[in-house]
């Protein structure tokens, strides 16, 4: 007789990988683990002074996850070359903890540096789907917010907002590494007042 | 071969005046030439085997609407410094493949076929190059909307 004794099932027991992640996304019923860990921080935090503890776990969190982003290096056009200046020394993004990492299934955050055609984004939501939760994206410079020169073009998605959740736009054609440094800054913020708000702010795509 | 004996060569051969002048003293000599239809893959071969334009630069088109496209290819003598532009009206029909003349034809066609969807007759392998191979329609031509809608991205 077979006894399981993980409240969750591991990832090998599942078909792919692909099956993996929406269980992961969904939550259904059979998953104890996060049912018991709400009601354990639940019931901490109405303990008398038990909110200190939950707190300062969120802060450790937080303050580990926006020290050290990983983005994953994703040049699409005349943007990654700022990026690449971005990440060089003379700007050197290497002092906030980010390290430009090859593998999507090692990073925090996806700059979606330049435009996004309707041929590569398939591409873009496959990668994105591959990075682990908690994820984050900057869109930089006109092309990936808008569309940018290109927006009334036959083969261009009209901002990356409309295959991704974007978390920060930087404006500028292309926007220079001050620019994405600053919207880095911004991301930092934002990670760091993640679990406080308890949800993603992220903007819907405009109309046509 | 010089620019001066093309010129005579071209007329003799296929009696279509070749225009044309050199801007500067460094750059090659562009000429002009049409040739109709019928005669676009004859007038290849012997661009390629007799003025000796081994060079392919480039094939695309043009299009003029109601009286159809008109195809431009650029062939280009690189060691005599001549470099032709042949254009040739080919109506809203299927145009001849150069490929058996030039390799280098074999993506121009291709692309010419994505976005202008004019069909090279004897190209071995007409798919589309740039666009995805779900695409509906070719951008480049007049009549193509551009507010066409691609889901689920537009």
């Amino acid at each position: 007789m077979e006894v399981t004794r993980r409240l969750t099932p591991s990832w090998g027991e599942f078909k792919d990988l692909q099956e993996w992640e929406k269980y992961r996304q969904e939550r259904p019923e059979g998953d104890k683990a996060a049912a018991f860990a709400d009601r354990l921080f639940d019931t901490i935090e109405h303990f008398p002074g038990g909110w200190v503890a939950v707190t300062s776990a969120e802060k450790l969190f937080n303050w580990a996850r926006k020290s050290s982003i990983w983005p994953v290096t994703f040049g699409l056009a005349c943007c990654a070359i700022e990026m690449m200046a971005t990440f060089a020394s003379r700007f050197d993004v290497e002092r906030f903890g980010m390290v430009t990492w090859a593998s999507p299934r090692h990073s925090d955050l996806m700059i979606v540096s330049g435009t996004v055609t309707i041929k590569m984004a398939p591409m873009l939501k496959r990668i994105y789907d591959q990075m682990p939760d908690p994820k984050w994206v900057i869109s930089m410079g006109s092309c990936a917010n808008s569309g940018g020169p290109f927006r009334f073009g036959y083969h261009v998605v009209k901002g990356v907002d409309r295959v991704v959740p974007v978390d920060i736009y930087v404006p500028g054609c292309p926007p220079t590494p001050e620019s994405l440094m600053f919207g880095i800054l911004k991301l930092q913020e934002k990670v760091a007042s993640f679990q406080k708000t308890g949800q993603r702010e992220t903007l819907t795509p405009a109309p046509d | 071969m010089n620019a001066e004996q093309a010129i005579r060569l071209i007329q003799e051969r296929f009696g279509v005046p070749a225009t044309g002048e050199s801007p500067n003293r460094l750059e090659p000599l562009h000429l002009l030439v049409s040739v109709p239809k019928e005669r676009w893959v004859e007038f290849a071969r012997f661009a390629r085997e007799e003025l000796g334009c081994r060079y392919f630069s480039h094939l695309t088109a043009v299009d003029w609407k109601a009286e159809g496209f008109e195809l431009v290819c650029r062939v280009e003598n690189l060691e005599a410094g001549i470099g032709l532009t042949v254009k040739a009206r080919i109506g809203q029909d299927p145009a001849p493949s150069l490929t058996g003349i030039y390799r280098g034809a074999d993506w121009m066609e291709r692309e010419c076929y994505d976005l202008f969807g004019i069909r090279f007759e004897g190209h071995p392998d007409l798919r589309r190059i740039l666009l995805p191979q779900d695409w509906e329609g070719h951008p480049l031509r007049k009549d193509y909307a551009v507010d066409t809608p691609h889901p689920p991205y537009r």
